[in-house]
């Protein structure tokens, strides 16, 4: 015997590309999070000394030959929260159907991301270390490359979604918020990055 | 006039040749979830045959500490490893993401999983990521080995299979948030449903800080080998991911299974549901403890303030899933109380192994609390065979459960209670003996350094436990071919059930539902239906 229920209209799509990006920016928070866990366990473990002039205790954990580009450093992070007012802003237009302006944000947002790659690029060769040349030196190519990693993936989402808007995929806006959530979190990610191991060192 | 001439024989052998590349290649490319699933479950449960016959060999090595008789002494740290790996990644998260997979969206009333792509690359990553994971061990890599390519290649196969059961949890969680019939609010939604969310999200957010953790292991060990100790300490830093507390993460929906059926075979609607949707909740708070790789134990030591103080952290991160499961087996009694039980085999294998994962939980927290002096020793190896073969246990009850519905036909239920049986002696017999040699301190994970004369028994015992897991298992594949390609038809809703999936035809069609419903309760079917003689629906 088959049971039969009342039957309903098949329901309405409940963005599931935004709650999709949502548990995927959950597992990245927490990859990260994960990274920066076991840095600041090796910064805290690292050997501590007083200052020649005996006024304050100096920490080991930087070799004092590496001096961080603060210049290139800085610069990913405007470029992080400049694309996040690009994806924004394709919301907005995705929202009012205006498939040019949301057409031209997406591609600005890729091309920030191409700038904020660039930049990082940067960084690796101003800082001039090697990755087999200490603890530190690993460990910093290890949580950049990941971050490299994320804002590979974030530029593969975004050439897809202005190849959609370019397309004329017009009721898409639901995409287009979802990869705005990807770039506030990859933003508020690359911020502990940022604060950690270009700030703090 | 040219003559053709043609040879029948070659002409049906390469049709069927045809076929069976044109069926291999759609399992290989399905989309349809319930292929997806039974590959995860079909891969897992031969995984568990092999590792029981791995669990037996080491148990045998362990019955004399003065030389190797089967095995090879060099290779021990190997399989110690795969040991560990096999137990927590290749049986006891596959089988439960498998089924979720298979069993989620037709229960949800939903026509697809969300995502199915994303599942079917999720099972394929991990195993590729199985298959090389002990590829690399069996080449002297893994934690200790002395191929150094080797090493390198576990560490990135291992972060395969957690790249891969993560994107299968991602599929999952989206689907149970976003594709539910009309009406079904979350607080709604079945019980196993529940646990797969539960579950999966409580994944999704361990995984990958075992990825991330993975990807510091791999450029240290590839390059300097400065940081993180090389290939020795290599267990030192991901260890944690083969253990509790994480293992407890991959047994939340076992315990989702136990909820599900406990009212079915009652016949009545779960008393205090939101109670029940806690108590699975509880249970998944374990990823605490896994994400932060803390365990906090206690070591009883000092004033009562300073007793206190460690208990509270101790209580958060090891007792709250031991409530959980508490909560899901006191109200699966009330559920029993307020209707009239008619025991399924499925409900058997699924109570016995709850309570199974009940036991590992308990050992684990003993084993953290400082006089019993249980850190180290082979209490806590106890404790994840209680939780993985526990969670086993209640994969068959739910593959006898829902098996009629992905294969149209039952299997038999008296062979089934014999098995559940069965499995029951098998958890007990290989993981009771070590609580008692933790007791010992004969050391957890590890062949030599120990006098075996106090607990030479105890180990055999132990082995004979792991090798009637295997006769279950081989036994369960064994029936479960038989029956489900040529046993009896199960018919539409065998076990009288309440959830959606049991209004469609058996086995559930491509597309799952020709139309969607529109569900009212959070037993559907129990709106539609006359109530069970003797009890109210």
């Amino acid at each position: 015997m088959t049971l039969t229920l009342a039957s309903a209209a098949t329901p309405a799509p409940k963005r599931q590309a935004l709650v999709a990006t949502a548990v995927a920016s959950a597992a990245i928070t927490m990859l990260m999070a994960g990274m920066l866990g076991v840095w600041l366990r090796f910064r805290a473990a690292a050997d501590t000394r007083m200052s020649s002039d005996g006024r304050k205790v100096i920490k080991d954990w930087l070799p004092s030959d590496i001096k961080i580009p603060e210049v290139s450093s800085n610069t990913m992070l405007v470029g992080l929260f400049f694309g996040c007012v690009m994806a924004q802003w394709a919301v907005y237009a995705a929202k009012r159907d205006d498939s040019s302006h949301r057409s031209v944000a997406l591609a600005v947002c890729l091309l920030m991301e191409v700038a904020i790659i660039n930049a990082q690029v940067a960084v690796y060769s101003q800082m001039k270390i090697g990755v087999t040349d200490g603890a530190y030196q690993t460990m910093f190519y290890a949580i950049t490359g990941v971050v490299v990693v994320l804002l590979a993936v974030g530029m593969a989402f975004t050439s897809v979604t202005w190849f959609r808007s370019v397309g004329g995929r017009d009721n898409d806006s639901h995409v287009v918020a979802a990869h705005a959530l990807y770039w506030y979190v990859l933003t508020a990610v690359f911020c502990a990055v940022w604060f950690v191991v270009y700030v703090q060192k | 006039m040219t003559t053709i001439h043609t040879n029948v024989d070659v002409t049906a052998a390469g049709s069927r040749a045809a076929s069976l590349v044109s069926v291999i290649a759609d399992w290989i490319t399905t989309a349809d979830h319930k292929k997806i699933g039974r590959l995860f479950i079909g891969s897992s449960l031969v995984a568990a045959v092999a590792t029981a016959v791995l669990a037996a060999f080491l148990g045998l090595e362990r019955m004399s500490a003065s030389s190797y008789s089967i095995l090879n002494g060099d290779s021990i740290v190997q399989l110690f490893a795969a040991y560990q790996f096999s137990l927590v990644y290749a049986i006891v998260a596959p089988l439960f993401i498998g089924l979720a997979i298979a069993v989620v969206p037709l229960q949800l009333g939903s026509r697809s999983l969300s995502y199915p792509r994303l599942a079917a690359f999720g099972f394929w990553a991990w195993a590729s990521g199985l298959i090389i994971t002990l590829a690399a061990l069996g080449a002297n890599g893994g934690p200790g080995g002395g191929n150094s390519n080797m090493v390198d290649l576990y560490l990135l196969a291992l972060g395969l299979v957690a790249l891969g059961l993560s994107a299968a949890s991602v599929s999952i969680a989206v689907t149970v948030l976003t594709s539910r019939a009309p009406g079904m609010s979350l607080l709604r939604t079945p019980m196993f449903s529940w646990s797969a969310l539960m579950g999966a999200m409580a994944t999704v957010l361990t995984l990958p800080v075992l990825i991330g953790t993975l990807a510091y292991l791999y450029v240290d060990h590839t390059y300097g080998r400065l940081a993180f100790g090389g290939n020795v300490d290599v267990n030192k830093w991901i260890g944690w991911s083969f253990n509790q507390p994480q293992t407890f993460i991959f047994a939340v929906m076992a315990v989702g299974v136990l909820a599900e059926l406990a009212p079915i075979v009652a016949g009545v609607r779960q008393p205090l549901r939101p109670i029940m949707l806690i108590g699975i909740t509880l249970v998944s708070t374990a990823a605490l403890g896994a994400a932060t790789q803390s365990t906090h134990a206690m070591s009883w030591t000092g004033t009562t303030s300073d007793k206190v103080q460690e208990f509270i952290p101790f209580a958060l991160f090891n007792l709250l899933p031991i409530l959980g499961v508490l909560i899901v087996l006191a109200l699966g009694g009330l559920a029993a109380k307020a209707g009239r039980v008619k025991p399924t085999a499925s409900f058997v294998f699924a109570f016995l192994g709850t309570g199974m994962i009940l036991v590992g939980m308990l050992v684990h927290a003993l084993s953290l609390i400082g006089p019993a002096a249980l850190a180290g020793t082979v209490a806590q190896e106890s404790s994840t065979l209680y939780v993985v073969y526990g969670a086993v246990m209640v994969a068959l009850g739910a593959i006898v459960h829902w098996g009629p519905k992905l294969w149209g036909r039952r299997l038999p239920e008296k062979q089934m209670f014999g098995l559940a049986a069965l499995s029951l002696v098998a958890t007990v017999l290989s993981s009771l003996p070590f609580v008692v040699a933790g007791f010992l301190d004969q050391p957890g994970n590890a062949v030599a350094g120990w006098s075996y004369d106090a607990s030479a028994l105890l180990n055999t015992v132990s082995a004979i436990g792991h090798a009637l897991m295997f006769v279950t298992v081989l036994g369960f594949i064994g029936l479960a071919l038989k029956h489900f390609t040529t046993g009896a038809l199960a018919g539409d809703d065998p076990w009288d059930a309440h959830s959606l999936e049991w209004s469609i035809p058996s086995p559930a069609p491509a597309g799952n539902f020709a139309d969607i419903a529109t569900v009212g309760s959070a037993e559907p079917l129990l709106d539609v239906k006359p109530a069970r003689q003797g009890v109210s629906a």
